[in-house]
């Protein structure tokens, strides 16, 4: 299993666009990929989990994939985070 | 005819036939299966012809209203690919030997109810999206057509019982020439598409779905809020002569939308409108507004059942102040209590609420309230260009106090290492007399002042503007309130700070030329009020309505003035 935190510097937080990037892009990996937010953990293919944790800017964040391409996974999501402006 | 009357909520008159858009039957009833997996089979035909119909959604929209309305479907898209939503559905029909629709209903309905429950508005309105798209998906199940409104063909004028966000997008102009529904306010979906539209628009008229048939005359009337059926000749050509108008006063205005505001020798004042929810920030771009020269913060806190948290505001606050860029935006602080109750504060009935516990005197004593609003504002000070302005301020302690909890609060978010912008102009309301005679106190310790005139009206003349009997005392040009206007603004022009006006007042036909010659700084309006009062200033001299001030202030009545003013600048 990879795994890599970020801090989200967004100052909207996790809203709907780049969300919608995020799942978008982790739909298209065989690997199962999560989000970590305080104790709870979401499917990051799905929109309405993601949306439904609310994550405000300056929150720490775990992504975490497990699979045959999770490496793959795990740097798409770190580059989508990036290119996104949601985090680092 | 039968005349109906709603919310204007997009301006502009239609007049065309009726076409209703009936919300298809999803009516269902829930069925035990024997072959669970036949039902699968069906929801995913059901969830593949619903994506199909959304990315032709998704095109049309890209292609009539551009890419940032369109990225509405690109998320309505991924809920119907959604493993948390299609698993669960999946689930239950196999568990539960149920037929898809009922599993489908009962999924999403949890899902809806989650979002709805949540305590920030943007989530709660994504229950919408939700609903929005599990219908369509229901209507495939059941095999009912699923209202099309793109292929509508000739000029109609739509009427429903409400405007799914799908369905107003594909609203095509060349042929809707406006709509009307039974529910919906100004800042509902359909309202805000109608506007970027600019296809005339009445919404909550609460029933004429049931007042409309199919292929009737109707006349929309998106400036007043009236809905005609069946109108007479007369009517007709009524409306098609206000029509013409409309078109032609449009095209007139529009001229002036990205100029500056010039009085005839080229003198600049500023006009910003008045504004209660972010979404009303398109609404004062659209018509040219210079900036926000009165956010009211109640309505983050009203309709609720507790107060709006730090983050809620916050986000508030910076969607306000990214949309408008570099121009001002003035924000009150909460002014609640007098008429406008909170149920959850649980404030005891007052015999005279107007002169009670209220705005500043409550944030006062219930700092704890007030300083969630400062350190929301504050924190968003970074994204933009804002002034903050305390309400209801009747004595220079009140003035005093309410500055040094937000130095406070600042004191603390810089130590906390949040960034605040160190550029905020802090400044007061005028509504009491008390501070319009003292205003040259004031002015040494404010940025600027604001004169809500409403209010300063009604407490100069003793009369409660809710009390019909006194409304004629309601007397906005009266010599006595020009007189303390006069006063704000001298006070304000000595210390070097500047005087603007909130309230309709300030974009009043008659007080404008007065206000002019006074020396107001900022008017504050509705937005729809800008381009006219524009328009109207471009042919006014700030010199020659200056020359008139003396006389004018030393009237004896409001008539005097009124009878005045007409004939000064009717030329």
């Amino acid at each position: 299993m990879k795994e890599q935190t970020f801090t989200i510097t967004s100052s909207d937080g996790v809203h709907a666009r780049p969300a919608t990037v995020l799942v978008q892009n982790a739909g298209k990996y065989q690997s199962d990929i999560n989000l970590h937010y305080k104790e709870k953990a979401v499917n990051l293919k799905s929109i309405m989990g993601i949306m439904s944790l609310g994550i405000p800017a300056g929150a720490e964040i775990k992504i975490t994939a497990e699979g045959d391409d999770e490496q793959e996974a795990i740097d798409h999501m770190s580059t989508t985070m990036k290119n996104e402006g949601l985090g680092e | 005819m039968t005349h109906l009357q709603g919310i204007a909520a997009s301006s502009g008159i239609a007049i065309a036939k009726v076409y209703p858009l009936e919300a298809p039957d999803l009516s269902f009833s829930k069925q035990d299966i024997q072959q669970p997996e036949e039902e699968v089979k069906r929801l995913h035909e059901a969830l593949d012809t619903s994506k199909s119909e959304l990315e032709k959604i998704k095109e049309h929209t890209k292609k009539s209203l551009g890419d940032e309305h369109a990225e509405i479907f690109s998320a309505h898209l991924l809920v119907l690919s959604d493993p948390e939503l299609i698993q669960p559905i999946e689930d239950k029909i196999k568990s539960e030997n149920v037929n898809a629709e009922a599993a489908l209903d009962e999924t999403a309905n949890m899902f809806i109810n989650m979002f709805k429950n949540m305590d920030n508005e943007y989530m709660r309105e994504r229950a919408a999206d939700i609903q929005d798209v599990t219908k369509r998906v229901m209507a495939h199940l059941l095999q009912v057509t699923f209202p099309d409104p793109a292929l509508i063909q000739e000029e109609v004028v739509i009427v429903a019982d409400d405007l799914t966000p799908s369905d107003t997008a594909q609203l095509n102009k060349q042929f809707v020439k406006g709509f009307t529904t039974d529910i919906g306010g100004r800042t509902s979906h359909s309202a805000i598409m109608a506007r970027s539209l600019e296809i005339p628009a009445v919404v909550g008229t609460k029933n004429i779905t049931s007042q409309a048939e199919k292929d009737s005359m109707i006349i929309v009337d998106g400036i007043s809020g009236d809905v005609i059926v069946n109108p007479t000749e007369e009517q007709i050509n009524e409306y098609k002569e206000k029509q013409a108008q409309f078109e032609e006063q449009k095209k007139e205005w529009a001229k002036l939308k990205d100029e500056p505001t010039v009085t005839s020798e080229g003198e600049h004042v500023e006009l910003v409108a008045n504004i209660g929810t972010p979404d009303d920030v398109e609404g004062v771009l659209n018509n040219g507004g210079e900036g926000v020269g009165l956010y009211r913060t109640e309505f983050l806190y009203m309709g609720k059942s507790q107060l709006p948290t730090e983050e809620e505001q916050y986000d508030a606050y910076s969607s306000v102040l990214k949309q408008m860029g570099d121009k001002p935006v003035v924000v009150r602080t909460l002014d609640i209590g007098g008429d406008k109750e909170l149920d959850y504060l649980d404030l005891p009935d007052e015999m005279n609420p107007f002169l009670g516990y209220r705005a500043i005197r409550l944030c006062l004593e219930r700092d704890d309230i007030f300083r969630v609003q400062l350190r929301a504002l504050l924190r968003a000070s970074v994204h933009g260009n804002l002034k903050i302005m305390f309400p209801m301020i009747a004595t220079l302690e009140e003035f005093r106090q309410a500055k040094a909890i937000l130095d406070e609060e600042r004191e603390n978010l810089v130590s906390e290492g949040q960034e605040v912008s160190g550029d905020i102009e802090v400044g007061m309301m005028v509504e009491i007399p008390a501070t319009a005679v003292i205003a040259r106190q004031f002015a040494k310790e404010v940025d600027f002042f604001s004169i809500g005139t409403n209010d300063l009206i009604q407490y100069t003349m003793a009369a409660d503007r809710m009390n019909e009997r006194v409304s004629y005392l309601y007397q906005p040009y009266s010599p006595a309130i020009l007189n303390l206007i006069n006063n704000v603004i001298e006070a304000a022009h000595a210390e070097g700070k500047w005087a603007g006006m909130c309230g309709e007042m300030a974009g009043d036909e008659i007080a404008i030329p007065i206000l002019l010659g006074l020396g107001l700084d900022e008017f504050s309006m509705s937005a729809t009020s800008i381009l006219p009062a524009r328009t109207q200033i471009r042919d006014l001299s700030k010199k020659e309505m200056a020359s008139y001030k003396e006389e004018i202030l030393a009237m004896g009545t409001s008539e005097e003035v009124v009878e005045f003013v007409k004939e000064k600048t009717q030329a």
